[in-house]
């Protein structure tokens, strides 16, 4: 396994947001985990990006290594883990070069980093005749575009992506996804959380459905599609 | 007209210390969103760093170790002191920071702010504790040479701490833009709750933005000391006020801004000097930047910053 959740468990303030949950990735997997509004998805990804503190007794382990003993920039840094955030939170005073240049803070390799821009730009073309402009003036696609060309650009090994689908376009949200299948294609594993439960069962090959911070349910994406359960909740009937 | 002129150089230099100071403030508050309160103490510090290191350089030079003529030995004195001064003070912010506010990066903006409040008592009193009450002489670094351009005297000091000042804000613009270090600060001053996902160590920012304001402030307390020699402990309490309102005019992490504006504060005390009782210059400077503010409440530039400080 790549990535192993053990009993992870995190609070804010009194409110407990996930009671323990456990959970595999392997390499190589497209794995989604799928729940309401305030299920407590995006807690589980900050949690793996050391954004925020974890309870006594949580165990995240990857590649064999406590994961908990990095910070946060260096998970990104060191373990290759990068995290396009609920929101997509880029830096919208900066240009988009600035954005992608940013990405590649920790990183040395002079010709892996122009290799890696090179295919962010020919995975989005759209961002290469942008590349000057600043990335708030970018529409609600393109600034996706250029999340997920952060991500790509600051870590390789795994993508965690909260809600890619969100705000986008039924058309765009396919360009985005296409590119996403590129991006695992080529090696990279990737565990995302949406709210579209259903865009995110046909994507992924795995999934776990996250109900008020404890896992459910979980199994092979086209057996979640059909589970009756799953129908009612997340899928419309 | 030479009256105008003679007044402008004037301000020039009285502006530049506001500038060398106003620039650390609005980069910490563009950075950390903090108000750094102690930094007119720091500026204080920088100034005594510089005294004591150039008063040692000078002591060495009499030794007739290195046998230079004396313009040289003064300027080189000069120059070092700057350098040396500028480096050690970096490290009395940086270490103003890892002590004082690290700790309190997630608290109330508040206890932040009672906490520079608090660091600057410290360093004031401390200074006072350790150095004892007694004024300190900044030596005289540049024997000072007065030049009259059609009824305008300009003296080389003016013009060496009006050169530094402008140089330095140039360059650390500059940096701020172009460097990488640079960007991971602007990308702070947006939205720094996600700075360490792109693997930037934010601690690492923090230490370099209270590093270079820091060292800037020291260059400004060694210019203040060539120019107006006394030092005392107290000396950057005042200074320290006006060049944060100069931080908020220029606009918020705004280093350009903070120059221009420590540049327009030195200009309307000093006309504000000259036309009227030098009584009233505080009142009517801070009047004046009072209707400024009415009408352009971010500054002057000024970065924009994210609403979604939260994840």
């Amino acid at each position: 396994m790549l990535l192993t959740i053990e009993n992870l468990r995190v609070s804010y303030g009194n409110i407990k947001a996930l009671h323990g949950i456990s959970f595999q990735v392997d390499e190589g997997e497209i794995v989604c985990i799928i729940g309401a509004n305030g299920a407590g998805k995006s807690t589980t990804l900050r949690a793996i990006s050391r954004l925020i503190p974890v309870e006594p007794g949580s165990k995240i382990t990857f590649d064999g290594k406590n994961l908990l003993d990095y910070p946060a920039d260096k998970v990104v840094a060191e373990l290759g883990i990068s995290h396009v955030p609920e929101g997509r939170r880029l830096f919208e005073n900066l240009t988009v070069m600035e954005n992608l240049r940013l990405a590649a803070f920790a990183r040395k390799d002079t010709a892996g980093i122009a290799r890696d821009m090179e295919r962010v730009f020919s995975i989005f073309p759209r961002l290469k005749e942008r590349i000057n402009q600043k990335a708030g003036t970018l529409s609600g696609g393109e600034q996706q575009m250029l999340a997920v060309g952060r991500a790509l650009v600051s870590a390789r090994r795994v993508m965690l992506l909260d809600e890619p689908s969100m705000g986008l376009a039924p058309l765009l949200m396919m360009d985005v996804f296409k590119a996403l299948k590129d991006i695992n294609k080529e090696g990279t594993t990737i565990l995302l959380v949406e709210q579209n439960a259903r865009m995110a069962l046909q994507f992924a090959q795995r999934g776990y459905v996250l109900e008020t911070g404890n896992l459910v349910l979980e199994g092979k994406s086209e057996d979640l599609l059909n589970n009756p359960d799953v129908k009612k909740a997340y899928l419309g009937g | 007209m030479a009256f105008f002129l003679q007044n402008l150089v004037n301000a020039l230099q009285w502006g530049s210390f506001y500038a060398l100071i106003a620039i650390g403030y609005s980069m910490v508050y563009g950075v950390l969103f903090l108000f750094n309160f102690a930094h007119g103490d720091i500026f204080m510090v920088g100034a005594y760093i510089g005294f004591f290191v150039s008063t040692g350089l000078l002591a060495l030079a009499s030794t007739g170790v290195v046998a230079l003529p004396e313009g040289v030995t003064l300027a080189l004195v000069l120059v070092l002191t700057l350098i040396i001064s500028m480096i050690l003070n970096s490290f009395v912010g940086m270490l103003v920071e890892r002590i004082g506010y690290r700790p309190l990066r997630n608290a109330p903006r508040a206890s932040a702010a009672i906490t520079g409040l608090m660091i600057g008592i410290i360093l004031e009193t401390g200074n006072l504790a350790i150095l004892g009450p007694q004024r300190r002489l900044f030596p005289d670094l540049i024997p000072t040479q007065t030049i009259t351009v059609a009824g305008v005297s300009i003296t080389n000091k003016k013009m060496l701490i009006v050169g530094i000042s402008i140089l330095l804000t140039v360059a650390l613009h500059q940096f701020v833009q172009r460097s990488k270090w640079g960007m991971a600060m602007r990308a702070m001053a947006y939205d720094y709750v996600v700075v360490p996902l792109m693997g930037i160590p934010v601690n690492t920012v923090a230490l370099m933005t209270f590093g270079l304001g820091s060292a800037l402030a020291a260059a400004g307390g060694i210019l203040y000391g060539t120019a107006y020699p006394v030092l005392d402990p107290n000396m950057g309490i005042l200074f320290g006020w006006k060049a944060f309102v100069a931080a908020i005019l220029g606009g918020r992490g705004s280093i350009l801004g903070a120059g221009v504006a420590g540049f327009l504060l030195g200009f309307i005390e000093i006309f504000v000097a000259t036309i009227f009782p030098s009584t009233m210059r505080n009142l009517i400077a801070f009047s004046i930047i009072m209707i400024i503010l009415t009408f352009r409440p971010h500054g002057f530039f000024g970065e924009p910053y994210s609403a979604r400080l939260r994840l």
